[in-house]
This record gives C-alpha cells, sequence and structure tokens, in this order.
C-alpha cells in the first residue's frame, strides 16, 4: 500500500506520519516529502541555535532559558506534527531541563536530541527510498483499476 | 672413655634409624614420618589406642615376605640395617679391644723394664740373661721405647729417690724396696684396668639389640597408623589370590577375625554390592593394574553404603599376582550429596530448557504479537485508504446506478443463505423510494450487509430487517431555511445550466467530477444527450433486530473507538469495532451519517441516511443494453417491471419454508406510485422468488394507506410506459405534473442545482460558473469527490459563502500540515504567525473561525484573543493600539456599518494546544477562546473542530 506507515521507522514516527500521508494527493504529490524537507531544515537551524543557547547560558541567566523554551517549542511543534514522537518527547525533557535552569541537563538533552534527530533522518531517508521504490513499481498500473476496493 | 663410647653410639643408633626405612624413602615422599622416641613419647601415650581391628593372619605375612617382592625388600633392608648395626658394634668393641691391649702392652713394658733392671742386677751377679734376637720386633720396640722413658723417667726418679752410694749395699737395698713399690703400683694399675675391662663388657652387654629397637619403631609407626586411622571410615585389608581376606583393618568391625581371616567378601557378606566388589577385585587381580570403583553395598550387615574401593594388584617376585591389597572408604553421604546435585543440576537442566522454551514461546508470542501488529498495522492501512483515498480522490466513489430494492433483497439473501439461526429477515422499502438512484453501491452493500451481520450475530430469536424510505434533507444543517428556500427556487428553475456546465466540460474541466467511474461517466453523457435533470433523494435506512440491545452507556463508544485513532483500539477490539467504525466512517463520506438507538435485551436500530442522486425519467431509458452497461450486476434482464417497485421482502427461517405468493406480484404491480420512471426493467425479484430453491416470499405487508396512495400514480406510470419513446425531457414534464413526486424529490435537489440557482438569482451567471468549477476543483484536488461534496449539504451552504479560516501559527511545519488539511477539507485558509498579525488580520477580514496557536512570538495566543475579544465587546481596537498593533482603522467610508456589524458577531477562537505544554484548557477559556484542539492536529478532531463550528 501507498500509504503504509514503514515498519523502520515504526520507533520514531507514530501516527501523526499517516495523517501526513494521507494529505498527500495527486494535487500534491510530495506532499510528505516537503514538509519533512522543511522539518529537516527548521529542525536544524533550531538545533544550532540550541546549542548557541547551551553555550550562551552560563553567564546570563533568566533570558536565555526562554529563548530556549522559545527554540524547544518550536521544535516541539513541528515533530508532533510530523509525528516524530521520539524527538518531540526528548524535547519535553530538554524544556524541563530548561525551566529549571539546569544546564547540565540541558546539555544531556541537547546530545539526546541531536542523536535522535539523527536517528529520524535516517529513518525517514530509508522510508523516502522505500516509499518512492514502491510508487515506481506501483505507477505501471496504478491508473487503471484505483477505484476498486 | 666408657662415656664417650655411650655417647657415639647413640650417634650412629641414629644414623641407622633414620636410614632404616624402606625404599622410597626419599626425605621427601617418605609415607612414614615417625618422630624420634624421646622428643616427644608422651603423645601417643595418651592416645588409646584400640588395637582390635587389626587382624592378621601371620603366617600369610610371612609368605608375603617371603615372596612378594616388597616383602623381600623390605626384609632385605632389614637385614641390611641390622648387619650395619652389628659391624658399627664390631667395631666399637675392636676399638675398646684396641684401647685395652695398648694398655697391657704398657703394662707390660713396665714389666719388662723391672725385669731387665733385675736382670742388670742379675747381670752384675750373675750375669744370667736372656738371649734377645735382634730380629725380634717386639724387642726391638721394646729397646729403642724402652731405655729412652727408662732415661727420661725412672732414672730420674732414681736419681731423686736414692741417696745411697751407689753400688753399695745400701743403695742396692733401697733401691730393691723402691723397685716393689713401682712393681705394686703397676699390679694395681692392671687391677684397675682389667677391671675396667670387665665393666666394658658388661656394658657391651647391657646394651639393647638392635632388634628391640626395630620393633619398637614398628610399634611406634604401628601406633601412629591407628592414631591416624582410628576415626576414618576406611577399611584396609589384603587379600590372596583366592580373595581370601589375609588381613583387614576396619575401624568399626562387626565381625570377628574367625569371621573374616581366610574368606572371601562373598561368604562374609551378601547382598547387593557384595558380588559386584569380588568381581571388581578379580579384574584386578586379572589385569594387574589397580584400579577404582564405586559400589553400593546393601548387606544386612551394614545397610545400605557406597563404598570408594581401590584395589592394587600384589605382586611376587616372579611378577605373578598374588593377591591385591585393597582399600575402601565409606562415602555414602558423599554420594547421596553427590546424587543430590546430580538431581538439582538435573532440574536445573530441565528447568533451564524450560526456560529456553518458554523464551522461544514469548519470543513466538512476540512475533505473534508483532505480526499482530502488523496485521493492525496493516488493517489500518486499509481502513485509512479507504478513509483517505475517499478523501483524497485518490479512490474515488463510484456513482453508479442501482436499485435500493435489489440491494436491500440481496444483502438479505445473502444473510439468509448463511444463517445458522431461526430469524426472519425481513426488508421493507417504501414506495417513495425511488427505483433506481445513483450512489456507491458497492459500498452501500458493504455497509448493509455489515449492519446485519452484526445485528444477526447478536440477535437470537425474532427478526432482523431493513426499513428503507426516503426523508427530509437532515435536519443538522444550518441554514435550513434559506436552503430550502433555495431549493425551492431551483425545483422552479430550467436545468439548462447544468446541461450548459456537463456539455461543456472537457477531460480538465473540473465540473466533470460529478462522474467519477467510467460507467457513471458513460452514463452521465447519455444523460447529458438527453438533457436530464440530476435530484438528490435522502434515503433513511433502518437496520432493526430483536437482539441483545446495547448498554446505553456503551453506545458513546460504539463508533468512537476507531475515532481515538487505530492501531491501539483496533487490536484491543478486534473485528466488531472496526465494522462499525468504517461503516460510519463510509456513510459520512458519503455525505450522510449513521445513527444508533437501542434499548437493551429488546433491539437495536442502526440507521444511516444517505443522500443518493436520481437522474430520474431519463434513466428509465427503455435500452437495456445501456443500463446493463452500467448496472450489469442488478440488471439481468427484461423482466416483469412490477417486481422493481415491490419493497417487501421476508425471508423466513428455512424450516419454515413458504410457498410463493402468487397475491404478491398482483400487489407489488400495485406498489408504483412513483416508479414510473423505471418502469421497464428486469424481472430479478421475480425470478429469484419463483426459483423453486428460493425460500423468498413476498408479503403484503404494506398498510392500506400506502396501497391506496399507491392506487392512485398506477395509471401515469402505466402511461409513461407506453410513451417509452419520448425523450427525458418530455418525460420529465409529464413527471411534474404528478405532484406526489414532485413533492418528494424537490427537498432534494442537488444542492450543485440549488448552488447555480443562488448564483443566478445573483445575476453573475458567468462568475458563478467559474467559481462553481473552482470550487469543484478544489474539492477534486482535496479529495472530496464530487458525488459526496455535491451531496453533502452541509457543506453546500458553506460553499457559496465560504467559510474563512484564518491559522494564526509561528511554526512553520504546523501550518503547512494545517494548511494541506484544511484544504483537503475543503476549505482555503489564511495564515498569519503571531497574535499581532492575527488581530491585524481579524480587523480587516471577516473570519468564521480562528484557529491559534498558544505559543507564538510577539504576542501569543492569549493575548490576541484576548484584544480580539475587547474589540467585539467594545467596538473598539483601543486595547489592541493600546497593546502595540499596529492597526489600521478603516475611513469611515470604506466599509458599511452592516459589515462592521457582522464583523462583530463573536467570532469563534479555537486554540491550538499541545498537550505536553503547560498550556491549561482554563487558561484558554478564560482569555475568551471558545474550545482547542490538541496538536498534533489530526483530521478527525480538525473534522469535528469544524462541524462544530462553521455553520
Amino acid at each position: 500500500m501507498k500509504r503504509a506507515l514503514c515498519p523502520v521507522c515504526s520507533g520514531s514516527i507514530d501516527e501523526q506520519f499517516l495523517q501526513l500521508q494521507q494529505l498527500q494527493d495527486e494535487s500534491s504529490p510530495n506532499f510528505v516529502s516537503e514538509v519533512v524537507n522543511i522539518y529537516f531544515h527548521e529542525s536544524e537551524k533550531l538545533l544550532r541555535n540550541l546549542r548557541e543557547d547551551c553555550l550562551v547560558v552560563v553567564d546570563k541567566e533568566f533570558s536565555d532559558y526562554k529563548k530556549m523554551g522559545i527554540h524547544l517549542n518550536q521544535f516541539m511543534g513541528s515533530s508532533s506534527s510530523i509525528g516524530a514522537q521520539r524527538v518531540r518527547n526528548v524535547c519535553v525533557a530538554f524544556r524541563a531541563a530548561s525551566e529549571q535552569n539546569n544546564r547540565a541537563g540541558c546539555l544531556r538533552a541537547l546530545e539526546l536530541l541531536e542523536y535522535e534527530y539523527c536517528y529520524l533522518k535516517n529513518k525517514l531517508h530509508e522510508l523516502f527510498q522505500i516509499e518512492q521504490q514502491r510508487i515506481l513499481a506501483a505507477g505501471v498500473r496504478y491508473p487503471q483499476q484505483p477505484n476498486n476496493p | 672413655m666408657g662415656c664417650e663410647m655411650e655417647t657415639d653410639q647413640t650417634e650412629d643408633m641414629d644414623v641407622v634409624l633414620s636410614s632404616m626405612w624402606p625404599e622410597d624413602i626419599n626425605e621427601a615422599g617418605r609415607q612414614f614420618n615417625v618422630e624420634r622416641p624421646g622428643a616427644d613419647q608422651d603423645m601417643l601415650e595418651e592416645v588409646t589406642i584400640n588395637k582390635e581391628p587389626n587382624i592378621v593372619d601371620f603366617k600369610r605375612l610371612m609368605e608375603l615376605t617371603n615372596y612378594s617382592d616388597k616383602g623381600n625388600w623390605q626384609l632385605a633392608n632389614l637385614i641390611k640395617n641390622w648387619e650395619y648395626k652389628q659391624e658399627n658394634a664390631v667395631r666399637l668393641l675392636r676399638e675398646e679391644l684396641d684401647n685395652l691391649s695398648k694398655q697391657q702392652q704398657e703394662v707390660e713394658l713396665k714389666k719388662l723394664e723391672i725385669l731387665e733392671e733385675h736382670r742388670f742386677e742379675q747381670d752384675g751377679y750373675g750375669g744370667d740373661k736372656r738371649p734377645i734376637s735382634i730380629l725380634d720386633e717386639n724387642l726391638k720396640y721394646l729397646y729403642q721405647d724402652a731405655p729412652r722413658r727408662r732415661n727420661d723417667v725412672v732414672f730420674e726418679d732414681e736419681k731423686v729417690e736414692i741417696e745411697a752410694e751407689f753400688d753399695s749395699v745400701v743403695y742396692w737395698k733401697q733401691r730393691a724396696v723402691h723397685l716393689e713399690k713401682l712393681l705394686e703400683a703397676s699390679i694395681k694399675r692392671e687391677q684397675v684396668l682389667i677391671e675396667k675391662l670387665q665393666e666394658s663388657i658388661e656394658n657391651l652387654e647391657r646394651q639393647s639389640s638392635p632388634v628391640e629397637e626395630l620393633s619398637q619403631v614398628l610399634k611406634r609407626a604401628d601406633n601412629f597408623l591407628h592414631f591416624v586411622l582410628q576415626n576414618a571410615p576406611v577399611v584396609i585389608g589384603h587379600q590372596d589370590k583366592e580373595l581370601r581376606y589375609r588381613f583387614i583393618f576396619n575401624h568399626f568391625p562387626s565381625l570377628g577375625e574367625q569371621d573374616i581371616i581366610g574368606k572371601t567378601d562373598v561368604e562374609i557378606f551378601s547382598g547387593a554390592g557384595v558380588k559386584e566388589s569380588q568381581d571388581f577385585k578379580r579384574e584386578v587381580l586379572e589385569r594387574g593394574l589397580p584400579a577404582k570403583r564405586e559400589i553400593t553395598f546393601e548387606t544386612e550387615l551394614f545397610g545400605s553404603k557406597t563404598f570408594l574401593i581401590y584395589v592394587e594388584p600384589v605382586f611376587s617376585k616372579a611378577g605373578e599376582t598374588i593377591g591385591v591389597n585393597y582399600m575402601g572408604m565409606e562415602v555414602t553421604d558423599q554420594v547421596r550429596k553427590r546424587e543430590k546435585m546430580a538431581k538439582l543440576r538435573e532440574e536445573m537442566a530441565v528447568q533451564k530448557a524450560k526456560e529456553t522454551e518458554l523464551n522461544k514461546t514469548i519470543h513466538i508470542t512476540e512475533e505473534s504479537m508483532r505480526a499482530k501488529q502488523m496485521l493492525a498495522t496493516m488493517s489500518h492501512e486499509i481502513r485509512s485508504p479507504l478513509s483517505g483515498v475517499v478523501e483524497s480522490g485518490v479512490m474515488k466513489l463510484e456513482a453508479t446506478k442501482f436499485r435500493p430494492r435489489e440491494v436491500v433483497k440481496h444483502v438479505l439473501q445473502t444473510a439468509a443463505a448463511s444463517l445458522q439461526k431461526l430469524l426472519t429477515l425481513e426488508g421493507n422499502v417504501a414506495d417513495d423510494v425511488p427505483v433506481e438512484v445513483i450512489g456507491d453501491v458497492l459500498r452501500i452493500r458493504q455497509i448493509l450487509t455489515n449492519l446485519v451481520s452484526n445485528a444477526i450475530k447478536f440477535t437470537h430469536e425474532g427478526k432482523v430487517g431493513i426499513n428503507l424510505y426516503v426523508v427530509q434533507e437532515p435536519s443538522t444543517i444550518a441554514k435550513q431555511g434559506s436552503q430550502k428556500l433555495d431549493r425551492d427556487t431551483t425545483k422552479e428553475l430550467p436545468m439548462s445550466e447544468s446541461q450548459d456546465d456537463q456539455n461543456g466540460r472537457d477531460e480538465n474541466s473540473t465540473c466533470e467530477n460529478h462522474k467519477l467511474s467510467n460507467g457513471a461517466q458513460v452514463e452521465e453523457e447519455k444523460e447529458t444527450n438527453r438533457k436530464t435533470e440530476e435530484q438528490v433523494v435522502w434515503i433513511r435506512c433502518d437496520v432493526y433486530d430483536t437482539g441483545i440491545g446495547i448498554p446505553e452507556n456503551a453506545i458513546p463508544t460504539l463508533f468512537k473507538k476507531y475515532m481515538q485513532v487505530g492501531a491501539d483500539t483496533a487490536r484491543k477490539y478486534g473485528g466488531t469495532g472496526l465494522g462499525l467504525a468504517i461503516c460510519k466512517q463510509l456513510v459520512e463520506l458519503m455525505g450522510g451519517h449513521l445513527t444508533v438507538s437501542s434499548v437493551e435485551h429488546h433491539g437495536s436500530t442502526f440507521t444511516f441516511v444517505l443522500p443518493y442522486k436520481v437522474s430520474s425519467i431519463s434513466d428509465s431509458s427503455d435500452d437495456p443494453d445501456e443500463l446493463s452497461d452500467s448496472d450489469h450486476q442488478d440488471v439481468l434482464g427484461d423482466g416483469n417491471d412490477d417486481d422493481l417497485h415491490s419493497g417487501v421482502f421476508v425471508f423466513q427461517p428455512r424450516t419454515l419454508g413458504t410457498l410463493f405468493s402468487s397475491q404478491s406480484s398482483t400487489r407489488i404491480q400495485k406498489l408504483t406510485p412513483n416508479s414510473y420512471a423505471f418502469n421497464k426493467c428486469n424481472g430479478l425479484l421475480l425470478e429469484d422468488s419463483l426459483s423453486p430453491s428460493s425460500n423468498i416470499t413476498y408479503k403484503e405487508t404494506r398498510s392500506d394507506e400506502d396501497a391506496n396512495s399507491a392506487a392512485g400514480p398506477m395509471e401515469t406510470s402505466y402511461e409513461l410506459e407506453i410513451s417509452d419513446n419520448l425523450s427525458s425531457a418530455e418525460k420529465h414534464e409529464k413527471s411534474v405534473p404528478n405532484t406526489d413526486l414532485v413533492g418528494r424529490f424537490h427537498p432534494y435537489v442537488h444542492p450543485s442545482n440549488s448552488l447555480r440557482a443562488k448564483h443566478n438569482v445573483d445575476e453573475n451567471l458567468e462568475t458563478c460558473v467559474t467559481y462553481q468549477g473552482q470550487a469543484q476543483a478544489q474539492a477534486r484536488t482535496d479529495g472530496i469527490s464530487s458525488e459526496c461534496s455535491s451531496s453533502n449539504s452541509p457543506e453546500i451552504p458553506k460553499g457559496d459563502l465560504k467559510p474563512k479560516i484564518l491559522l494564526v501559527d509561528d511554526n512553520k511545519i504546523n501550518v503547512m500540515v494545517t494548511k494541506s488539511m484544511m484544504k483537503q477539507l475543503g476549505h482555503n485558509i489564511d495564515v498569519v504567525h503571531n497574535g499581532a498579525e492575527a488581530v491585524r488580520a481579524v480587523q480587516s477580514n471577516n473570519y468564521h473561525l480562528v484557529l491559534m496557536d498558544v505559543c507564538m512570538p510577539v504576542m501569543d495566543g492569549l493575548e490576541a484573543t484576548r484584544l480580539i475579544r475587547s474589540y467585539e465587546e467594545t467596538g473598539s481596537w483601543d486595547d489592541a493600539i493600546k497593546a502595540g498593533v499596529d492597526i489600521q482603522l478603516p475611513s469611515p467610508d470604506s466599509q458599511s456599518n452592516s459589515q462592521l456589524e457582522k464583523t462583530r458577531k463573536r467570532i469563534p477562537i479555537i486554540a491550538m494546544t499541545a498537550n505536553a505544554l503547560s498550556e491549561s484548557a482554563d487558561e484558554c477559556y478564560a482569555n475568551g477562546m471558545d474550545s482547542f484542539v490538541s496538536k498534533p492536529i489530526t483530521f478527525q478532531n480538525m473534522k469535528q473542530c469544524l462541524q462544530q463550528y462553521l455553520p
């Protein structure tokens, strides 16, 4: 099935991703990959920002944690939108650490976040490759009988 | 001197003793290390040694020492020792003898001296000299020795003692006396020496014999052995060639000497193990190699005991085995422990095996769970496309012409065929239900089948049935009044508009979305050619049963399970929950709704209402080929037209097979109030009912009033039947006068018509057509099939004035996803990225709904909402301006008051909250929000939200 939730991703991605896939149709055939690419782009920016935040946070205090919180909210929001469950969870922990002004916790969380993000990215790439192959394979007969249940 | 000798001797003895022990006595590996007697003599005296266990056949021992190498060797050693000791003694004695003889010589020498002196005297007198040979050694010795001594000692003495004149008488006398004295002393010394000699001889005699010494040592060793072995559970024995005991040491003897010595094991004991032990010994004897074995005895004598037996052969000088030494140690406890251990180990192994098995099982279970999960996911996948596909347009709803009565009959027939219970299945299709409608027959049949089989499943007696009748358009529509008006207008309108529409379409035209399946397309093309009109009819279908019913509290969850989102619940509730969920979804996707009412223990009724297109008169074209083209499965050929209109089916339980009632056919003929348009059709129903295997009975269950009402239009129907060749338009005209029909149909006019009608009213025909085109394009791209969207009346009224929705979110991804979802749901939305922008947007546009993220930069959603609410209450944007929002106040003439008024209606603002965030619902409400949807946004909650807040 075209919309299969790829099993390789099952750990890091939840049902929300299905929602994403459902949004993909003839009018926006690359919707999922577009969204995910933007997500990657945004996430990398956010990760950079977060790393900076973590470095700056030593001397100055409150405002930087607040900034970190904003970045994390962003990250969390977009991650949950694409169903990146694990990344989101790490974000939640990260934010908890930042709310307590816990720099060490933040650094740990950042590390974990970067790891999870990379993992997710790899998995999604895999998924897209598989999907692509499947679409290519399915492409031949697809137009003929699309309606039959 | 004697004292010296004594010490010498002891030392010698010591040497002897240490070297007397046998052979392998290198110092390192001594078998016996016995303390020297005297060093710690007392040690063993404190120990009482029970010597009794030692039973020895001495004769045999002699034999052994004589014949076996070892014995021989030991004996030789002993002898050697003894010899050495003797030699030593002899040496000592000899030394003593030498001493003595020396002394004697001295004495003799002295004597000779004296004699010589005498002779000298005599010589001087008589000259009587004894001739001494020169060759005589002794003499020589004497001569050489004596004079010197005499010179040294005696002469001096003489000189001292004799004062008298030499050679005088006095002198000689004195000299004689002196010599006499010397002689006396010499004799005395001789006597002492003799005494001493005797003494030493006596001493020699008194000395203990080495045999005694040896036996003492042996005894000590023996004592030590006993001491060491006294408590050991050990049996030591020697058996001869015939395996007769010659020696046995057993600390716990239970038998006397006479019972053992000279007997074999078998002769002594009886019971298990005895024979084995004997055989084992014999084996060792034969093989000539020592061996160990564990043997468990079960004898009367000492019960059940296990012995570890060591048996070694004993060889004669000739190399022949002449017996065995055997040593046994009782290891019963150890064996028991060992066995216990073995048992434990075995149990552990079994446990381990079980564990492995369990692990395997767990693994398998996990696998199957995974498989299940996969299945769940798969079913999710299967389901999702069903909805997704329909929504997205990848898989479109089929618009097929079909006959509701046949579908009902078919479903019931199928159910009856596999029925296992005594249930009556009945179907009742109201007369006002068109004979033929357009819809997705496959899915409708699927829903119906599902509901019926569900009903049968939960019904144990009574009946299950289907009612089909036409209803008003569902009252859920907000602008019902106006819509009705629209429709009323539509009804009166000529259909030229739609014709134009359809004629004008090409492949790319969005209008064609109406007809998605090929069949329908073909059909509709023909329709178009015949200038038909389309209408919509809402048909309600009740599937009722007299089953167990559904508890009231379970009803809300009945459909919801699936809604909560798939994998989990699907797994939990299995297939049952799924069917209903799918049904509901399907119904909703087709623009209808599915409900349930139930009384526990009395039964349930599932009701779904769906809109169907009706292409009225033209559809009743008499061309059977055309019909079979479009709907071949239902059209089997021309038959009795009347059967088309029979709306009552009863399937009695098989045992109650009934006869076909001829009456029904006539009755059916009468039941044609509005079926005039479809009179020329197949006789499938009749065919089926006439077939001998069928149990179908057409019952006349219609009430009289139905019959009566049916009677009126009959004429018309016949009339129409005759007018087959009339154009569809003419037919339509013909049908118009039939108020009954029109009255029924016009509330269900195709909404697109109504839309068009409205635009007509607006006198903006071209724009309107374009707009509709756009809307349809939208519908297509959003995956809503035209069939669905156009017939889904709740959406259509919105269509004319598309609800404006504002999304306020700073997150790109969220915006993308939400936007795309809304697109699929048929809405275009405006997007702004923070609260301030939202306020400005609301100020300059009329939105019907605002979706507001809570956490945003610049201005958060809560504040923005507050400001908007403030404006709505006060009519001024002062608060917003105070808050720093750059607002361009409209010039007084730019907008009419009315619009301002309109704007000031309270806009529903819906918060989008992430559950993980601390944004609480209370906070949202407190700031004037109407509701909230939790992120991530899903189709389901977005749809619910829109349904709730969009009019």
